[in-house]
């Protein structure tokens, strides 16, 4: 028998390894017959640590929510050949894996990451051997042309392009760059993949440069990302001595290899022309294009860079087809999109999905709904880049063009959900905050625009928001997107701009009501006691950290506005529901 | 080396000074101080040596690698990875990624601060610990989160956060 745990970073955030020393312990001291594994993520976060057992007929049985505790009951019910039906994954969440279509993740929570043989008894490398043995590079960019797969990173730039240009550039050294550097904070595709799948990405990097004539990649990986580094590590060196990463590999001509070089946390690092200089050791700032990397990029060389599921995608496409890729999508996106739910939602993970599909069918279908059953208000998409949809738009395609009508935009696929407790205008000041301190600086109006921006929004979040403040940012955030250099700054205020479009009214109840109806701003929000439902049980008072309660035993108490900081304790000690917030 | 053996000599005595052992340093420079655009590697392993980086140092690195000193502060001061101060025994990074804003990090920050007494960038006086808001931990769906030195407690809530650090506190107290 054999046990698989999950663990990918956010499985062991919830306690996988705290599961699998139990299960080791558990089965050293008996003396039991069962192998213990480990795999990625299978993108379900809400019920890790998420454990399978396949018995010796081949059954398998995945438990959820499993603890150091339950696991042994688990192991003692799995040998007597018994299902232990409390813990098993419910049937609804076995129907969620089974809506998804699963190009990009299709090994994620399959194999084990650190064994290469998992990975090509799943047809691993075949896809590199058949470009090799039997395509001309020209042929293998025909395919991916034939797929219409475009670049998942975020600016959806047809890949088969990019690497054309590269192929055609002058020069005999090429680089090929794979750009990890994932930092919307909200998206964890990326690394689910290279924890998960490593060899994937550097199949994809092997089909890439054989395109393009490449003999040496980079990938460039977050460093806040340790486990995927550990594990890509693992997954070169073991490609490196089954002979698909060195020289003459498949005793061609082609010769290609790998190396790993961790970013130093820098959101603009995503740009190219920025990932590029930090690769050559300085600050990461971006420059003008042209010259494009695929003519001058690393050192100066031709290079192309592609993001982490944009090279997942390329072995399926060889093994399967460009016609297989395209068959699924809309007339301009093609293929299947890894998104990752977030933020107010009941079910919350990685979802892929074949383009068309709406954002309601994500929302609702996979992702279960909102929190708490309370309403939905809007989604953001796209990261600090791109915008948020309203709840009224919910029905728009997944698809490059429809949704950039919305203001929102692809990106790299984070969806943060929000409900009637999130406050837009709050939102944009966090976006702001981000872009503003994760700005490099080279650009004026990015530089200081920003921080502008985010001074006005602060005002109006703070209550002394003005007359003309809404016009204002409208202006500052039309001149920045038409005058900084790269994507950070140029789509920087689209977060502003699309909760301006579809939620001005909160900003006008801010700045001219001074009023915050998801009553998270503090400034525009007053405690009240209900004299009706307090019963004077004097526990508020005891909880407030200022001592802005009053009142006697059994009758009703009233809070000091003037005193009163706005923590909310009372609100959540009261058992009574006697608090008020307005 | 572009150093005058003026600068050299200035950077060994402030070395010595700060109390910093270079030669634990130099399998790092041997491996990569004449590789070009290793920078950035080699400013990594010494913070992972050292902890921090400090300004005596940033400037032997500039002297050993040829590089302006300027340049150095340049690369350390643009990346949110290094640190030019030294942190506490414990560094709490607190995720201000947008799923955690959304879920209330904002409390979680605040509850952290009353318990350390501190604020966010700075340490304990007891140099224990030291709070960092960080961009995204990439745990999203365990909102809100904070990591303390390599381990992630996940779906915080104020007093969650509260007892953690309480629980670490009274470890360290224990093994005195």
């Amino acid at each position: 028998m054999k046990m698989i745990v999950g663990k990918g970073s956010c499985g062991i955030a919830a306690g996988a390894n705290k599961v699998s020393d139990s299960a080791e312990q558990y089965i050293k001291d008996n003396n039991l017959d069962i192998d213990v594994s480990v795999t990625g993520c299978i993108g379900m976060c809400y019920l890790e640590p998420i454990v399978d057992f396949i018995r010796d007929d081949g059954t398998k049985t995945t438990y959820v929510l499993v603890n150091a505790e339950n696991i042994k009951e688990i192991i003692d019910s799995e040998l007597k050949g018994e299902t232990l039906t409390k813990y098993e994954m419910p049937e609804v969440d076995k129907q969620r894996l089974e809506k998804q279509t699963r190009i990009a993740l299709r090994n994620c929570g399959v194999i084990n990451p650190e064994h290469i043989e998992e990975y090509i008894a799943k047809g691993g490398y075949k896809a590199i051997e058949k470009c090799v043995t039997e395509m001309t590079p020209e042929e293998v960019i025909e395919e991916i042309k034939v797929s219409g797969l475009a670049g998942r990173g975020g600016a959806g730039f047809p890949t088969w392009f990019k690497w054309n240009a590269a192929r055609s550039a002058q020069g005999t050294k090429k680089y090929t760059i794979c750009n990890a550097d994932e930092g919307d904070p909200g998206a964890f595709m990326d690394r689910a993949v290279l924890e998960g799948d490593p060899h994937a990405v550097l199949e994809g990097m092997l089909i890439g440069a054989y395109a393009m004539g490449s003999d040496e990649g980079v990938i460039y990986v977050r460093a806040e990302y340790p486990l995927a580094i550990v594990r890509l590590n693992i997954a070169i060196k073991q490609a490196e001595e089954k002979g698909f990463l060195g020289d003459n590999i498949f005793g061609s001509n082609f010769s290609f290899r790998i190396r790993i070089k961790a970013g130093a946390g820098a959101f603009v690092c995503g740009e190219e022309t920025a990932l590029i200089a930090s690769l050559e050791g300085e600050r990461g700032m971006p420059r003008l294009k042209p010259p494009f990397p695929a003519n001058k990029g690393y050192w100066q060389k031709p290079s192309n860079i592609n993001n982490v599921e944009t090279y997942a995608n390329v072995a399926w496409i060889i093994l399967n087809g460009g016609k297989a890729f395209s068959a699924m999508g809309t007339p301009n996106s093609k293929g299947t999109k890894v998104f990752a739910l977030t933020g107010k939602i009941k079910k919350g993970g990685l979802v892929e999905i074949p383009m068309g599909a709406t954002v309601k069918d994500v929302i609702f279908d996979i992702g279960g709904g909102i929190k708490e059953d309370r309403a939905f208000k809007a989604v953001q998409m796209g990261g600090p880049s791109g915008g948020c949809i309203p709840a009224d738009l919910v029905d728009t395609l997944i698809d490059y063009k429809t949704l950039a009508a919305t203001g929102a935009i692809m990106g790299s696929g984070g969806m943060v959900v929000m409900d009637e407790t999130t406050c837009m205008v709050d939102m944009a000041r966090f976006f702001l905050d981000f872009t503003c301190k994760e700005s490099c600086g080279k650009c004026i109006h990015c530089r200081l625009g920003t921080k502008r921006m985010l001074e006005i929004l602060t005002r109006i979040t703070d209550g002394e928001g003005k007359d003309g403040d809404i016009e204002l940012l409208e202006s500052l955030a039309l001149n920045i997107k038409s005058s900084a250099l790269c994507g950070l700054g140029q789509t920087a205020p689209n977060p502003v701009l699309t909760t301006i479009r579809y939620f001005r009214n909160e900003y006008e109840d801010h700045i001219y009501k001074k009023k915050c109806t998801a009553h998270q701003c503090k400034n525009l929000v007053s405690y009240t006691i209900d004299a009706d439902k307090c019963k004077g049980c004097t526990l508020c008072a005891r909880n407030c950290p200022v001592g802005a309660i009053s009142g006697t035993v059994k009758n009703p108490h009233v809070i000091d506005t003037d005193k009163c900081i706005k923590c909310g304790k009372c609100l959540s000690s009261c058992n009574f529901g006697a608090v008020i917030v307005d | 080396m572009s150093s005058c053996c003026n600068c050299a000599q200035a950077s060994a005595e402030a070395l010595q000074k700060a109390g910093i052992d270079v030669t634990l340093l130099q399998p790092t420079l041997d491996k990569y101080g004449a590789v070009e655009g290793s920078l950035i590697t080699i400013l990594q392993n010494a913070q992972e040596i050292y902890g921090y980086l400090p300004i005596e140092l940033l400037n032997y690195i500039a002297i050993k690698t040829g590089n302006k000193p300027a340049k150095v502060l340049g690369v350390a001061t643009f990346y949110a990875q290094f640190r030019l101060q030294p942190v506490g025994k414990y560094l709490i990074m607190l995720c201000q990624g947008t799923a955690c804003h959304v879920n209330g990090s904002e409390a979680i920050e605040t509850a952290i601060c009353e318990e350390l007494g501190v604020k966010e960038g700075e340490t304990t006086p007891d140099g224990l610990f030291t709070l960092n808001n960080v961009a995204c931990l990439g745990c999203c769906s365990l909102s809100p989160v904070m990591m303390i030195n390599g381990e992630t407690y996940g779906s915080l809530t104020p007093a969650k956060a509260k007892s953690i650090i309480a629980d670490l506190r009274a470890k360290e107290a224990e093994g005195k």
